[in-house]
């Protein structure tokens, strides 16, 4: 097996509106091995469309075209959607921002799990319901017997957040993309998920696709960083080396923002140049 | 027009940036008519009811005789041809003349049912959603009593008390309409109530009237047109219904419903006295359904902000 | 210096949950203080009860040495402003900018309208361009602005800001701050600053109070905050999450 997981090279995605053609995704290439990448943009840089293409999860209106988009040599834009449909959620996982949008709201939180296993392995229930309560307990929730039978709306967004990444790691996906998985939660408990999916991702030798607006915590988070501008990767670079970022939208990304200790009045702003976008 | 004229005409229209008050909400109106005017049936619909405005206005000068004297001795009852295109009915009017002047009839029990019960409603509705409390239950136990009773018998019942007549259907059938759109107000007041812009308002000072009249109101307004329109269809009907039973318009008035009550003792054999007006009463509630729709695409707030 | 906003022991229920138990604080005057805390602190709870926004059970507060009774009048929102959090809810949608920023002045009777929208735009730097728009013609910064033009066009004394920024990107966030600053210190206004990002408020904010679950954790300065200062282990966690992620 080569080291490469997820090949991509000028992925476009278009929206035909009725203004005209909107490019979401602008010819973005990148290569993910068994690491954590980060993507980072601001609203509109195609990063969070970048994910969803990867996943296959474009509405139906978008064209999307690349030179290559391949998983694990599969071609994903070769093969039909119901084979695609089995890689996901099977090898390819995804967790989205809000739990509360993702989770089914009268189900109670172990079923979905046991569900989402049992649609990707022959198991026996009593084994589904062990390796879910298992699961839950890998998420660091206490006390997973009471909260396999509680639905979404009795727990807490990190609590929903942990079970959500709990159904998405019980079929034991190879590669896995999180879409601003902590945005909506507390910064104490942002990092307690984080933590969990540190651990998840190196225990488990998966890939990561870590796609957040807040460079500062994905460079501390991750192991390499792509930086997107306007549907374009304007910088790909190490993430222990973003103190020497060259992309000067990169620079005035991590600038801009305020930081305990270093008392700047007025806050440096970006000066958007038009070329960036070029 | 050249088409690059129309093209600056449109590029101004659909401005980003507009100069002026009359540029930003002309630009808002183009907007929401492009969205209407895309949809074939909705503009149909559109069609239909222009139709109807201009018939009514000129059925002086379109109807061929009189609406209300006919030739008793050499015109009963006469099949539709070239004389009488709708035939004539058993008093030996034409029935072609009647049912264009039946057309204003219709024209002013719709509108004035609209004008009647829509405000009722609306202020009712946004009233009670705002207020909240006491007010609200208020209000809304009274809204629940009229929509308890079915329409029509509500309606027989006031008839009946008022005394017939084309002007008490009116009143009727605005009495008993009002209740769904105070409901449709109330909802949408309750949606909007809490909302940030509304809060906003509030820290400004205004008082809960203001509010009320031209910041909540605007905002429900839109999707009370939208039920208004496709109630017109259910008003015809029921104003016809009044006619029908003897308890609506009085002859020798040419409304439509009651052209087809007098023409029911004829309908097997000389089936145009009731089916021609009948055909009326289709063709134009067809036309308010579809306008209806139309306009729920086009103003619904929802869709209408992106 | 004397006190913008005083408020004292106050405690606020909604529907038998208490959303504040008990708080008190004291702004001066020209002062920016801040509150932080996480969701369910009670800090947005705290400033939409002294805007008039929150039921409120028990305790009082003063503003400018006039307590508030349940109903504020006129004056009272000529004083006190607010900015609120989402800018995609904050403005009318039916409004263009030009309409939402006449309403205060048409509902408080002030003359000059024309002239007043006119320095009000060029204040928050939107220029007339931007009048006649509605909100949905706008970017996330650019309503925010709209909507700091709108609290200050009555030219209060004192701002109360309820995350302005959170719903923003970093880059347009640096520039809303720095707008905030800089009509502050232009016309000496009193902020009262709600935010979960200790960054934000440490740059914002001479003063500070924590809250937790509707209680005050502690009060320090910006100053004691930066130099790690602080004797609550709830502010001390805050303070490590604030530096990103850390593999154990």
């Amino acid at each position: 097996m080569s080291d490469t997981l997820l090949d991509v090279d000028d992925l476009r995605v278009d929206f035909p509106t009725r203004t005209g053609l909107v490019r979401a995704v602008r010819g973005v290439s990148f290569t993910l091995g068994r690491e954590r990448l980060g993507i980072v943009g601001e609203s509109g840089s195609g990063k969070s469309q970048t994910g969803r293409a990867i996943m296959g999860l474009t509405p139906p209106q978008a064209r999307i075209s690349a030179k290559k988009l391949a998983f694990d040599g599969i071609d994903l834009l070769g093969i039909s959607p119901r084979q695609r449909r089995a890689l996901r959620g099977n090898r390819i996982a995804m967790i989205l921002q809000d739990p509360k949008y993702s989770l089914d709201p009268v189900m109670s939180i172990g079923r979905q799990i046991v569900e989402t296993l049992r649609t990707h392995e022959k198991v026996s229930k009593a084994e589904a319901r062990e390796r879910a309560l298992a699961m839950l307990e890998a998420v660091q929730i206490r006390d997973p017997k009471r909260v396999f039978d509680l639905h979404p709306h009795e727990v807490s967004g990190g609590m929903g957040q942990r079970a959500m990444i709990a159904m998405m790691l019980i079929a034991g996906p190879e590669m896995m993309i999180a879409d601003e998985p902590t945005s909506a939660l507390d910064v104490t408990v942002q990092l307690d998920v984080l933590g969990i999916l540190d651990k998840l991702v190196s225990d488990r030798g998966m890939g990561l696709i870590f796609i957040s607006h807040d460079l500062r915590l994905v460079s501390s988070f991750c192991d390499r960083v792509i930086v997107m501008y306007a549907g374009k990767v304007v910088e790909q670079l190490k993430a222990s080396e973003l103190g020497q970022a060259q992309h000067p939208y990169t620079r005035g990304l991590l600038n801009c923002m305020p930081r305990i200790g270093f008392e700047r009045h007025p806050l440096p702003v970006l000066d958007r140049k038009p070329e960036w976008a070029a | 027009m050249s088409a690059e004229a129309i093209q600056s005409r449109r590029d101004w229209l659909l401005s980003e940036r507009p100069a002026s008050r009359m540029q930003a909400r002309l630009g808002r109106a183009y907007v929401a008519w492009r969205r209407f005017s895309a949809n074939r049936l909705a503009f149909v619909g559109l069609l239909i009811i222009i139709a109807l405005l201009v018939i009514a206005a000129l059925a002086g000068v379109l109807a061929p005789y009189s609406p209300t004297f006919g030739d008793l001795k050499n015109a009963r009852l006469l099949a539709p041809s070239s004389g009488h295109w709708f035939g004539t009915d058993d008093l030996g009017r034409d029935i072609l003349s009647r049912i264009l002047y039946g057309s204003r009839w219709t024209l002013y029990v719709v509108i004035l049912v609209a004008i009647i019960a829509a405000p009722i409603g609306l202020l009712v509705g946004t009233v009670a959603g705002y207020a909240g409390g006491w007010t609200d239950a208020i209000l809304m136990r009274i809204t629940d009593v009229f929509l308890a009773f079915p329409k029509l018998v509500l309606a027989l019942a006031l008839v009946a008390a008022l005394g017939p007549g084309i002007e008490n259907a009116v009143l009727a059938i605005a009495i008993t309409s009002w209740p769904p759109y105070a409901r449709i107000a109330r909802a949408e007041t309750l949606t909007v109530r809490n909302s940030d812009y509304i809060k906003a308002v509030q820290l400004m000072g205004a008082s809960p009237f203001r509010i009320v009249l031209r910041h909540i109101m605007p905002l429900c307004i839109s999707s009370l047109i939208i039920r208004v329109t496709l109630d017109m269809a259910g008003i015809i009907l029921i104003a016809a219904g009044l006619g029908f039973l003897g308890l609506g318009a009085q002859p020798p008035l040419p409304e439509w419903g009651t052209m087809i009550a007098s023409g029911r003792r004829f309908i097997l054999d000389q089936w145009w006295v009731a089916g021609a007006p009948g055909f009326a009463i289709l063709i134009v509630s067809l036309g308010f359904n579809l306008l209806g729709d139309g306009l729920r695409d086009a103003l619904d707030p929802r869709s209408g902000d992106q | 210096m004397t006190a913008a906003i005083t408020v004292d022991g106050l405690e606020v229920i909604f529907d038998r949950f208490r959303a504040l138990k008990g708080v008190s604080l004291e702004v001066r005057s020209g002062e920016s203080f801040g509150l932080v805390g996480e969701s369910g602190s009670g800090k947005s709870t705290l400033l939409r009860a002294i805007a008039g926004l929150a039921p409120v059970a028990s305790g009082s507060i003063t503003v400018n040495g006039k307590t508030l009774g349940a109903r504020r009048d006129k004056a009272f929102y000529r004083e006190v402003q607010m900015v609120f959090q989402d800018p995609y809810g904050s403005l009318h949608p039916r409004q263009t900018v030009d309409r939402l920023l006449q309403e205060p002045l048409a509902i408080h009777g002030f003359a000059d309208g024309e002239k007043r929208i006119e320095r009000a735009l060029d204040e928050v730097g939107l220029g007339n361009g931007f009048r006649f728009r509605y909100a949905h013609q706008l970017s996330g910064g650019q309503r925010q602005r709209v909507a700091i033009a709108r609290a200050l066009i009555l030219e209060p004394a004192i701002l109360l800001l309820d995350e302005p920024t959170s719903a923003l990107d970093a880059s347009v966030q640096a520039e809303v701050l720095n707008l905030l600053e800089e009509v502050r210190r232009r016309r000496k206004l009193t902020f009262l600053m709600v935010s979960h990002d200790l960054a934000i408020i440490t740059h914002m904010c001479e003063r500070l109070m924590v809250m937790q679950s509707g209680e005050a954790v502690e009060n320090l300065t910006a100053a004691q905050l930066v130099a790690h200062r602080v004797t609550e282990d709830y502010t001390r966690n805050l303070l490590r999450a604030s530096d990103g992620f850390v593999r154990a």
